[in-house]
C-alpha cells in the first residue's frame, strides 16, 4: 500500500520500502488507477514535452498577452544572460526566464501544463528543466522529478488548497514553489527528509501571498509571481541540501498555509477587488480592458 | 481534510491553452458539451455571458474558447486561439452578450444555438474551477451532469416504463450506470433523463434507446477524460 496524506506519511512509506518519493508516488498512482507504471510515465513524458516546448517558445517568441499588459520580457531577459549581463547569474536567471516564459505563453493562449494551476504555470518547468540542463540530468530522472513534485502537491491539495480563489497566490505560486523544490532535492541526490525541508522552506516564503491580478487577467502579477517561485525552489533546494531542516514540519507548515488562506480576506483572493488590481493604475487599466 | 482522492494528473495538469482553466479551458468544455447536446451541426450561437465571465471574457480568451467549443475543438488544441477564423470557414455564426443578471455562478454562460434543421437548443452551464463544469439547463430544464463521465440524455414523455427499457438496453450491452436522474415540468409531459456511465456508450445502442417508443431523442456526450 502506497496512500498517503500527509508528509509525514509519505517520508514513513519511503523509509519502509528504501525508495525515493517519486517511487512512492509513482506507485500511489498504479495503486489507484491500474495504470502499469509505463503508461504512468509515458503520460509524465507527454506533459515533459509540452513544458519544454511552452519553454522554448516564451525564450524565443515576443509574445504578447490577449490583455496586452505583459509578453517578450522572458526574451529580453534571456538575450541578457547570454550576453552575461545579470545580476543574480547565469543559473537562476534562466530558471527566472524559463518560468516567465511559460507564464507568457499562458497569457498569450500558448499551450502549457496546469502546475499545479495555469496562474503558476513557470515555476515547476522553470526550475526543473533549468537545473537538469544544468547538471546534465536525463529526461527519465527529470520525469521521475514531476512525480515528486505531484507528491507534495497531492499533499498540499488533501491538506490546504491549490487554488489561488481558496488560498491566494501562496495556494498557487508558493504550492508550485514547495513542488519544484522537493523534486529539484531529489533531482540532485538529496534525501525525503531534505525535499520536505526544501518544500517547507518554499511555502515559508511565500506565506501569506495574495491573489490580486489588475483587471481579473492572469497577467500582472502573475509572472513575476512566477520568477520568484523559481528562483524560489532553487534557494530552497540548496539550502535543504546544504542540510538546514525546517524546524517547523512540512505537515504543520502546510497546515499554516491552510490557516492563512482561510484567514484572508476574499478581496485578496483572485476576486481582483484588492490588492494592486484596487490601486488607481489597477482601476483604470481594468476600466480601459471593459472598452 | 479533503477527503477526495487526488490523481497525479489531476496535480500536474491538465494540458491545456491558457490562460485561465476556469475562463479558457472550462469556457471550451462547456460549449464543446453545448455543440453535442445540439446535435454536432451548429448553424448559429449566440453565448450570454453573466458576472465574471461577461467582465473578463476579452483578456482571458472566454470568448474564443466558447467558439472553440461551439466547433468540436478541445481545451489543449492549439487551434483554440484561431477558433473565430475556424469558425466563419464553417459558415457558423456567433454572437455575444453581456447580461447584467445575476447567475448562480459567477463563471456561467447560456449559449442559444440554432442547428442546421432551425431547432433552437438552450444550454446554460457554469465553469466551476480547475477547469471542471456543470450543465445546469437544457431548454429551459434544469439538469446537473459534469461530462466527467460518458453521458446519455433522453428527453420523452413522462410517462410508466421508459426509465426501465432504457435501463435494460444499457444493461444487455454491459454498461454499468454510475449516476441516473430524472427531470420533468409537469406529469405526463415532456422529461428529461440523464444517465452517466463508466464506460463508452456506442452508436448502435444510443439508436437502440431513441426508438424505444415514448423516447423523441437521446443524445450521448463523449466523457472529457476520452478527449
Amino acid at each position: 500500500m502506497y496512500q498517503f496524506s500527509s508528509g509525514f506519511e509519505l517520508l514513513e512509506l519511503t523509509k519502509k520500502y528504501n525508495i525515493p518519493i517519486s517511487e512512492v508516488v509513482i506507485n500511489y498512482e498504479h495503486e489507484m488507477t491500474g495504470d502499469s507504471k509505463d503508461t504512468l510515465i509515458e503520460k509524465m513524458a507527454s506533459n515533459l514535452d509540452v513544458m519544454k516546448k511552452s519553454v522554448e517558445r516564451g525564450l524565443k517568441e515576443d509574445v504578447k498577452s490577449v490583455g496586452g499588459f505583459i509578453g517578450g520580457d522572458a526574451k529580453r531577459l534571456y538575450d541578457k544572460i547570454i550576453n552575461n549581463f545579470t545580476i543574480s547569474g547565469e543559473t537562476v536567471s534562466k530558471a527566472v526566464a524559463s518560468a516567465v516564459a511559460v507564464s507568457e505563453v499562458n497569457a498569450a493562449m500558448g499551450k502549457i501544463v496546469a502546475a499545479p494551476t495555469a496562474g503558476s504555470s513557470g515555476v515547476i518547468p522553470g526550475a526543473l528543466i533549468t537545473i537538469a540542463r544544468k547538471f546534465g540530468k536525463s529526461d527519465d530522472e527529470l520525469i521521475k522529478s514531476l512525480f515528486t513534485s505531484s507528491g507534495v502537491g497531492i499533499i498540499i491539495a488533501k491538506n490546504a488548497t491549490l487554488s489561488g480563489a481558496e488560498g491566494g497566490c501562496q495556494a498557487e505560486v508558493g504550492s508550485a514553489s514547495a513542488m519544484a523544490a522537493a523534486a529539484l532535492v531529489e533531482l540532485m541526490g538529496g534525501s525525503p527528509e531534505e525535499a520536505l525541508n526544501a518544500s517547507s522552506f518554499a511555502i515559508m516564503n511565500l506565506l501569506g501571498l495574495v491573489c490580486d491580478p489588475v483587471a481579473g487577467l492572469v497577467e500582472v502579477p502573475c509572472v513575476t509571481r512566477n520568477a520568484i517561485g523559481a528562483a524560489n525552489a532553487l534557494i530552497c533546494a540548496d539550502l535543504a541540501l546544504s542540510g538546514m531542516r525546517s524546524i517547523i514540519p512540512f505537515d504543520d507548515v502546510v497546515s499554516a498555509m491552510d490557516s492563512v488562506g482561510k484567514a484572508m480576506p476574499c478581496a485578496l483572493k483572485e476576486t481582483a477587488e484588492g490588492g494592486l488590481a484596487k490601486t488607481a493604475t489597477g482601476i483604470k487599466l481594468k476600466m480601459n480592458m471593459r472598452e | 481534510m479533503d477527503l477526495r482522492e487526488y490523481s497525479v494528473f489531476d496535480i500536474m495538469g491538465p494540458v491545456m491553452i491558457g490562460p485561465s482553466s476556469s475562463h479558457t479551458a472550462g469556457a471550451a468544455r462547456l460549449a464543446k458539451i453545448a455543440r453535442q447536446i445540439a446535435g454536432d451541426d451548429v448553424k448559429e450561437v449566440q453565448f450570454i455571458l453573466y458576472d465574471s465571465f461577461a467582465n473578463t471574457y476579452k483578456g482571458h480568451g472566454t470568448d474564443k474558447a466558447l467558439v472553440a467549443g461551439i466547433i468540436g475543438i478541445d481545451p489543449d488544441d492549439e487551434r483554440l486561439s484561431h477558433s473565430f477564423e475556424l469558425a466563419k470557414e464553417q459558415n457558423i455564426s456567433f454572437s455575444f452578450v453581456k447580461s447584467d443578471k445575476d447567475a448562480s455562478h459567477p463563471n456561467t454562460v447560456r449559449m442559444v444555438i440554432k442547428n442546421k434543421s432551425g431547432d433552437v437548443i438552450e444550454v446554460l452551464g457554469s465553469s466551476i474551477g480547475g477547469g471542471n463544469v456543470v450543465l445546469k439547463e437544457i431548454n429551459g430544464m434544469s439538469v446537473e451532469f459534469t461530462g466527467e463521465y460518458e453521458t446519455l440524455i433522453t428527453k420523452h414523455i413522462d410517462k410508466p416504463g421508459i426509465i426501465a427499457m432504457v435501463t435494460k438496453v444499457l444493461s444487455e450491452h454491459m454498461i454499468n450506470i454510475a449516476f441516473m436522474r430524472v427531470y420533468r415540468q409537469l406529469k405526463g409531459d415532456m422529461a428529461i433523463m440523464v444517465i452517466e456511465s463508466d464506460q463508452t456508450i456506442p452508436e448502435d445502442v444510443r439508436i437502440r434507446i431513441e426508438h424505444i417508443d415514448g423516447i423523441e431523442k437521446a443524445i450521448v456526450v463523449d466523457s472529457i477524460n476520452k478527449a
